[in-house]
């Protein structure tokens, strides 16, 4: 099934006023070359990728950058405020990212992807900061894609200080562990969704293979953020097309409504008219 | 006069602007952003912001990122 047909039968994510037909939104970080990000990024489907915002090199000998290898007028970019542990920093660097948006003319200058971490070694998001900075960043106008914890509770609380969508991991930044608590994200779902069914929920960070993904997709997020899988991948370009099969796979299958678990078979062929067979019961 | 720019050690001359300041760092203008002592300078002033002895510059880009 090609793209276009896949999409006939799926209606576009929409992040509050971003519209995006991929459901994929993947992460330019950690590829050995900028030549194999634009590949991947290209075989990935994706129409939104994600970008740090960091001190400029003052002494570059090559004098490249990233943004020399991103289309900005293809991509929609989402800044994150990776590498900050409080408000104030995470703060500051939404408004320093927004400010790059906002001169490269990318409709992604109004939104961010919120990111404030407790520590070094797990990676994982401090959550009374994250609601803290949350609330402060949609003071200032921006809309806040939100990094979380699995956290149901926390979670609600995001939206509840005007969070445009939750995007709780899956398992910690880069380790591949793919979904480890599908009974939080279905209650998160539960949460954020009961009574606001188009309310976006994506699960970000944790990803290791095309399974992780499908999987996530099934329990019926809106859409998946990965960066390591592909960029780390023995061969990022494949697995980056894989990703995008596996996005497409688990949105079907969970819009198809798969049938339930039985604990024993039920035969595909008739029961009826098989010749010569003694029944065993 | 001496400035500081991500945390280093600049001399420019006195009276620089922003402006002259990215242009001696070769830098694209276009990817750029620029706090200077904290607070963001939006990129129209950057022409008419005028610097002074002491103040921090942080210089920030787009990296590749997750």
């Amino acid at each position: 099934m090609s793209l276009a047909e896949t999409n006939a039968y799926d209606a576009p994510l929409v992040l509050g006023t971003h519209t995006l037909s991929s459901r994929l939104i993947v992460g330019t970080g950690k590829y050995d070359t900028l030549e194999l990000m634009q590949q991947s990024l290209e075989a990935s489907g994706s129409e939104c990728v994600t970008v740090a915002v960091r001190r400029e090199r003052l002494y570059d000998p090559t004098g490249r950058n990233l943004l020399d290898y991103i289309d900005f007028h293809r991509y929609t970019l989402l800044p994150n405020t990776a590498g900050c542990y409080n408000a104030r920093d995470a703060v500051r660097t939404a408004k320093l990212g927004r400010e790059i948006l906002l001169g490269l003319e990318n409709p992604g200058a109004d939104w961010v992807k919120l990111e404030v971490l407790a520590d070094t070694k797990t990676l994982l998001p401090d959550p009374v900061e994250t609601v803290l900075a949350c609330e402060q960043l949609v003071e200032l106008g921006f809309q806040v894609l939100c990094y979380t914890t699995d956290d149901p509770v926390i979670a609600k609380r995001l939206k509840e200080v005007g969070a445009t969508a939750v995007m709780p991991a899956g398992s910690p930044i880069g380790s591949g562990q793919g979904i480890l608590n599908p009974n939080n994200i279905r209650i998160c779902l539960e949460y954020l969704k009961g009574e606001d069914p188009d309310y976006p929920v994506i699960v970000d960070a944790g990803v290791g293979t095309a399974s992780d993904v499908a999987f996530a997709m099934e329990l019926g997020v809106d859409g998946v953020l990965l960066n390591t899988a592909i960029a780390h991948a023995k061969d990022p370009v494949r697995m980056a097309h894989s990703m995008r099969h596996a996005t497409e796979a688990g949105r079907l299958a969970f819009q198809s409504g798969r049938i339930p678990r039985r604990l024993y078979a039920s035969a595909s062929s008739p029961e009826d008219g098989v010749i010569g067979r003694t029944r065993h019961q | 006069m001496k400035i500081r720019i991500n945390e280093e050690e600049r001399d420019v001359p006195a009276g620089s602007t922003i402006a002259d300041v990215i242009e001696t760092l070769s830098l694209n203008p276009k990817f750029i952003a620029v706090e200077v002592n904290l607070e963001l300078i939006p990129r129209d002033e950057h022409a008419s912001h005028q610097l002074t002895d002491g103040d921090q510059l942080e210089v920030v880009t787009l990296v590749g990122g997750g």
